[in-house]
């Protein structure tokens, strides 16, 4: 009998993909499924032609038009001829090499954080990677996903590895149960509120308590998508029936006999018991109210209950100077209620907050508002994640809904997450939005971004700022 | 990848902590297919007045006379926060920065440099907070040894490390993507015994 060392489940996925440790080399591991989209691969392509090398397993490459796609029309060519360049760039690289490519219109596209849950093309006990930072989002399956750049990309496409560094681990534990009308968005902008937008550089997080194994896969994509925005390198959630519920039958999961193969691995994967992480945070779920950003960073978080802070709340000299400039930038005074922050913008969509548990909360709050209206001097859009969310939704009557209550109903993308497209914000602009970044610039030059859930944003759209919807 | 051995350049102090990735290159930017074209847009919204990018702003650090032709750049903590996007170092490279020094880097990012040949050196807060200090006066001039692992401004010195494979392969300008397909039959062995579903 032998006697092994407890392991954390990042240490176990590290183990189950190292091809090699060579003295002296960083370790090579194995990466078992690569999305790609437009803009972070064609210097890649290129690369490999420069080379005269192949795509090494096409078969585990999967391509989709996300970021800079419109969201008006499928035409290639509707969001400007920069984003038309990319997009058939893409198309003819994806031909070259072999890889399947969902492209404008097709039943599969959307962004490659929806689609690849969605078609069983995640699994629990891979690795995953994509040329976004947002590859965060699979790691609720158990799986170990994260971002890479594009000579990344290269790498991978060329050798199916990729070189990396061990990283550091820290649970996250959210004890007990979260009160009614707390998301899963407020969840993980709570924990980012605690931690800072830089608290889990260095490590890989793993998230588990009570109100994580609660939480739905949509809700436990929301919480993973979000470590990066906290400086983690991934975010994991332990797979468990939730999980295997949600793979079995998607169209490119294992069936069959390997399917029951595979839940047995995958059920070995959670972290051992006596386990030791190099950090632990403990947050109570009862403690989690409903959140909005304030600032230019996640980190800048507070309730929707709380005002606007202070530059003299901070003892940090850095966080105090980001707090004079974030107040500037966003046009804030401190002591301002949250809810008296007028918005003239809403977006519900990003590879955050973009599913069909997530439309169903919006269009849920919009009921509740019986018959009232987006305020007229609002702009709200609302853009599904994918064309199976799109179809979903249309079958559940949600887009009635929401059109019947004057947002708009778009096409599937990244759309105003980044800007890339034309769905960008003007200068000045407040939103209220659903995505994952409030960086300044973000969603366009001078506009001020308010993350949070698809519940606060439907209910700014209709009021026009922000509401405790569980007052 | 060009080899790295030592540098000495002119400094540019930007200190300003959690500079993302956004800022070093924003998303209107990004609709290039090739590798080039980016140095132009770093920093565009604080570098430039306009959207169009014509009118320079007098007021950002890298636009002053005095930081003209600065090849190292004096970062503040977790910078390159945020996305993925190599855009950000090829910005900075393009532009002719070849060294960033700061107390902390996003991991993205700073992997991100070391593949293009942008040297990431880490530095502890005191030692950064010291070369602040010295900048203002302008033309702070550092050398940066990478075989040694030192950063030298007059007197002071200052020791960084780097992991041993990131180092080397600046060091060579190792093709990395060539070095591993040296290995290929290890990774064909691997891959020979993983599961079905896998």
């Amino acid at each position: 009998m032998t006697i092994s060392t407890p392991q954390t489940m990042y240490e176990k996925l590290w183990q189950s993909h190292l091809v090699e440790e060579a003295q002296g080399e960083t370790p090579l591991l194995y990466v078992d499924r690569h999305l790609i989209h437009e803009v972070t691969s064609p210097q890649a392509f290129a690369n490999l032609r420069f080379h005269n090398r192949p795509v090494r397993h096409p078969e585990r490459t999967i391509a989709t038009m996300d970021h800079n796609i419109s969201t008006r029309s499928i035409k290639i060519d509707a969001a400007g001829e920069g984003a038309a360049n990319q997009l058939r760039a893409l198309a003819i690289n994806c031909k070259d090499f072999g890889i399947e490519l969902f492209d404008m219109g097709h039943k599969n596209q959307g962004i490659a954080h929806v689609i690849g849950p969605e078609l069983g093309l995640t699994l629990p006990g891979t690795i995953i990677v994509c040329g976004d930072s947002h590859t965060a989002t699979h790691g609720a399956f158990g799986a170990l996903a994260f971002g890479i750049g594009t000579s990344e990309v290269e790498h991978v496409f060329a050798t199916q590895t990729l070189r990396q560094n061990k990283a550091k681990t820290m649970m996250i534990e959210v004890k007990g149960h979260v009160g009614a009308g707390i998301s899963a968005k407020d969840i993980i902008l709570a924990i980012i509120g605690k931690t800072g937008s830089a608290g889990a550089t260095g490590y890989v997080v793993e998230y588990c308590g009570e109100a994580i194994e609660a939480l739905s896969m949509e809700e436990r994509m929301t919480v993973c998508n979000m470590s990066i925005e906290f400086g983690a390198k991934a975010g994991l959630i332990a797979p468990d029936q939730t999980t295997f519920d949600y793979v079995e039958g998607k169209e490119y999961a294992p069936k069959g006999d390997v399917f029951e193969q595979a839940v047995v691995d995958w059920t070995n994967l959670k972290s051992d018991i006596d386990a030791t992480f190099d950090a632990v945070l403990t947050l109570e779920a009862k403690d989690i109210k409903a959140q909005v950003t304030w600032g230019t960073n996640p980190g800048q978080v507070i309730s929707v209950d709380g005002i606007v802070p202070s530059p003299e709340d901070f003892s940090d000299p850095v966080e105090k100077e980001s707090c004079i400039n974030a107040l500037k930038y966003m046009g804030l005074t401190a002591g301002t209620k949250m809810t008296d922050i007028q918005v003239n913008k809403v977006f519900i969509g990003s590879c955050t907050n973009s599913r069909i548990e997530d439309l169903r909360a919006a269009a849920g709050v919009v009921q509740k508002y019986e018959g009232q209206q987006v305020v007229d001097t609002i702009d709200a859009i609302i853009v599904p994640g994918s064309y199976r969310v799109k179809e979903q939704a249309e079958s559940e009557g949600l887009d009635k809904i929401f059109i019947n209550a004057g947002f708009e109903w778009r096409l599937p993308g990244c759309s105003m997450c980044l800007g890339m497209n034309d769905d960008v914000l003007a200068e000045g602009d407040r939103c209220a939005s659903t995505s994952n970044r409030n960086f300044e610039g973000r969603q366009g030059r001078g506009s001020r971004t308010h993350l949070v859930s698809p519940e606060m944003a439907a209910a700014a759209a209709i009021t026009g700022h922000f509401v405790d919807l569980n007052a | 990848m060009e080899k790295f051995n030592t540098h000495t350049g002119l400094v540019v102090p930007l200190d300003i902590a959690n500079v993302d990735t956004d800022q070093i290159i924003p998303k209107q930017f990004l609709q290039k297919t090739e590798r080039v074209g980016f140095g132009v847009h770093l920093f565009h919204d604080s570098r430039y007045l306009d959207h169009a990018g014509t009118q320079e702003n007098p007021d950002f650090v890298i636009n002053k006379p005095e930081y003209k032709g600065a090849s190292i750049l004096l970062a503040g903590e977790n910078f390159g926060c945020g996305s993925s996007r190599e855009h950000a170092p090829w910005a900075l490279q393009e532009y002719g920065f070849k060294v960033i020094l700061a107390s902390s880097f996003a991991d993205i990012f700073y992997g991100n440099c070391i593949n293009v040949g942008l040297l990431p050196i880490k530095l502890s807060e005191t030692e950064i907070e010291q070369l602040f200090k010295l900048s203002p006066d302008a033309q702070l001039t550092l050398t940066v040894d990478l075989p040694n692992n030192t950063v030298t401004c007059g007197e002071l010195s200052f020791k960084f490390s780097l992991n041993e494979f990131q180092q080397y392969s600046l060091e060579n300008g190792v093709d990395s993507v060539g070095w591993t397909l040296d290995k290929l039959d290890t990774i064909k062995a691997f891959e020979a015994k993983m599961p079905a579903w896998q």
